[in-house]
């Protein structure tokens, strides 16, 4: 079980501000289903364009309810000017502290708020910026760096526990790790990302990349390959000489060609003997 | 107030006969059952009966049992047993759904270079034979497919798919913690190589496990040292909890009709009752071939750890298949597996029982369940769509 402070504890057993407020001024909608945590957030302003009222809809974990009833009484009072500074880590504190994994919670808070305040604005719906990086849960890498900045992350972890990118399937660990390296200044980043490639460009970089790098290095061993089809991301082989009969094949098709082939050509290649 | 604790599946209250069975071995009767002399000897021979009564439950031979200290390392055992005794094999199977125990080491073995067929189950969670036996081959070294699943109860074919596994000559285990102590099993008639069990599932204290190997199955041992356990587990017996072993197998031998009876049918009336009183729920799983004491829950549109602390707060014990609670983002891998639809994976609770749970407990939850959904969807975006 998760080890929640006492505030936090309180403001999931007994929320704050739950509904929905039908003339609403300002209205955020973030997260979804898929994602397992969700939150609607609308507020209404007095005469003085202050908050007067906010109130929150939430799909999700006792931490995600507790930053929701939080953040409502906490911008409750304040201009929206004011309402616009307040960080996930504001949240955070507001409740004595959040888990490390469920800090997501509270970068959700402030999304809905930063949404709600545009809505009310007539600023249009912000496109969401960047390239998707995380497939699993829609995190581009605006969001990744603006997160790693603004909490000082170092780690993929810490970035999973803050945006949920990588959290996942994992197949974008060495992007995340690219962005992080990159703000931390521990590696140049690419002027610019690979394009996608088409079949035919792929097809034409696995067969130079056997013939360059991987045949010369299994003939020293009396060994060969040869590349049979190409279906999708799926390299189709047939290992030839010494390598044919040879009890670790696989683990050399597997470390060593395939990962000569991810390196060279696309992370996202799948090497299988036929 | 005590809890009601209906959370079986993730571990047992040791049963006050098994306690009682393990005290001495705790004070006055130390001895080392490998030891010559009579003060040890007198515990080897309570560990002799207790291997003798773990066989009996499986319908195996006493030789065939090996104590090991959990169903992880049972399995473990088993599997590197399998792939070390036929070196040259290099392609392995397992499936979707299996406990992390073996799940894990078959994705590790992935990376070592082993070929690795994980075989699919459909939206009840029943397994996809077809892809199963398709991909048995000559350089098949092990299959592995858990008996009964640990968050549906689903139960799978392992006689008949150990028996084809067998025609081809390959290896056959079975993570059988679950099933074991819930339906008669009988190792004598089966083609099952090795199966892993473990204590605390079936009232027996943590700590201790048991691999079935079959007489005669190639078989390297996974810890080397000493010549315990016939030379194919090194390391001094955890003697108490081995002799509560024995006692907890004999229980459940006995209690294995009430599990079939009593507690199917407070499972059933459970299972029934939620699903007319709450909308928006349904089952996951196999409604046919379940283990009478699980059933899981989807409750649509509300998120499973938040479930859970409401549950707790009456005092009710219950897992989730919820992300939340696993300190992962995804929703459990069986649900996942299955294609249950997110609406309904987040929202997944586990209830398995025992023989020590109530009719009168079974009335709480049934009586609580509802006000608690409606509480988290009442504050569900969701909800009012």
């Amino acid at each position: 079980m998760w080890d929640y402070t006492n505030k936090v504890k309180d403001h999931f057993l007994n929320p704050r501000n739950v509904g929905f407020i039908d003339d609403f001024d300002g209205l955020g909608e973030v997260g979804s289903l898929a994602c397992g945590d969700a939150l609607k957030l609308t507020f209404k302003l007095d005469e003085g364009e202050r908050i007067a009222d906010a109130k929150f809809q939430t799909f999700g974990c006792a931490s995600a309810i507790a930053s929701s009833s939080a953040l409502t009484e906490m911008v409750k009072g304040m201009t929206l000017d004011e309402a616009a500074k307040v960080t996930n880590e504001d949240i955070a504190d507001f409740l004595g502290g959040l888990p490390k994994e469920k800090m997501h919670c509270s970068v959700m808070g402030r999304d809905a708020m930063e949404k709600a305040i545009a809505y009310y604005r007539g600023e249009a719906e912000k496109q969401v910026e960047g390239e998707i990086v995380c497939e699993c849960f829609g995190v581009t890498d605006r969001q990744i760096e603006r997160a790693v900045k603004e909490n000082g992350l170092t780690s993929i972890e810490e970035v999973t526990d803050y945006v949920k990118a990588g959290g996942g399937c994992e197949n974008c660990h060495d992007k995340i790790q690219f962005i992080i390296d990159d703000i931390l200044g521990n590696a140049p980043r690419a002027a610019k990302k690979p394009e996608a490639l088409t079949n035919i460009q792929k097809i034409k970089m696995i067969d130079a990349t056997l013939e360059r790098e991987i045949k010369p290095a299994l003939n020293q061993d009396g060994g060969d390959i040869e590349l049979v089809d190409v279906d999708g991301n799926r390299v189709m082989v047939k290992l030839r000489g010494t390598c044919a009969s040879c009890s670790k094949s696989q683990i050399t098709l597997k470390h060593y060609v395939e990962t000569k082939l991810k390196d060279l050509v696309s992370q996202d290649l799948v090497v299988e003997e036929v | 107030m005590n809890p009601i604790y209906v959370d079986n599946n993730a571990t047992t209250r040791v049963a006050p006969e098994v306690l009682e069975a393990m005290l001495p071995y705790f004070s006055d009767l130390y001895g080392n059952p490998s030891s010559m002399h009579t003060f040890g000897g007198s515990v080897g021979s309570k560990v002799r009966a207790a291997r003798e009564q773990v066989a009996q439950l499986l319908g195996a031979l006493p030789e065939e049992i090996l104590f090991t200290s959990c169903g992880t390392e049972s399995d473990s055992t088993a599997i590197y047993a399998a792939i070390r005794s036929n070196p040259e094999k290099k392609h392995i199977i397992t499936t979707r759904v299996e406990h992390p125990a073996v799940k894990n080491l078959f994705e590790h073995l992935g990376k070592k270079g082993y070929r690795v067929t994980v075989v699919p189950v459909d939206r009840q969670g029943r397994l996809d034979l077809d892809t199963l036996y398709k991909n048995l081959s000559d350089d098949t070294a092990v299959v592995s497919v858990m008996w009964a699943n640990n968050e549906t109860g689903t139960i799978f074919p392992v006689e008949e798919i150990a028996r084809k596994v067998r025609e081809r000559g390959i290896v056959f285990h079975t993570d059988a913690v679950q099933a074991v102590g819930k339906m008669p099993i009988t190792m004598a008639d089966s083609a099952i190589d090795m199966l892993s069990l473990s204590g605390h599932k079936l009232h027996a204290p943590k700590g201790i496990g048991v691999l079935y190997v079959r007489k005669g199955t190639q078989f390297a041992p996974f810890l080397m040292g000493g010549h315990q356990e016939g030379g194919r587990r090194a390391g001094t017996e955890n003697t108490a909890s081995i002799i509560g072993m024995g006692r907890a197998a004999q229980l459940a031998m006995e209690s294995m009709q009430d599990e079939n009876t009593r507690v199917k049918a407070l499972r059933d009336k459970l299972e029934t009752e939620l699903l007319n009183r709450v909308p928006h729920s349904m089952i996951n799983g196999d409604p046919e071939n379940r283990l009478p004491n699980t059933t899981s829950i989807a409750f649509e549109y509300v998120e499973g750890e938040a479930i859970l602390l409401l549950m707790d707060q009456h005092g009710i014990c219950a897992s989730s298949g919820s992300a939340c609670t696993s300190g992962s983002l995804e929703p459990s891998h069986v649900l996942r597996a299955m294609g249950v639809p997110f609406t309904a994976a987040h929202g997944s609770i586990r209830y398995s029982l025992s023989i020590y749970n109530t009719e009168e407990e079974i009335d709480f939850i049934i009586d609580k369940m509802p006000t608690i959904i409606e509480r988290l969807r009442q504050m569900s975006p969701f909800w009012q769509r």
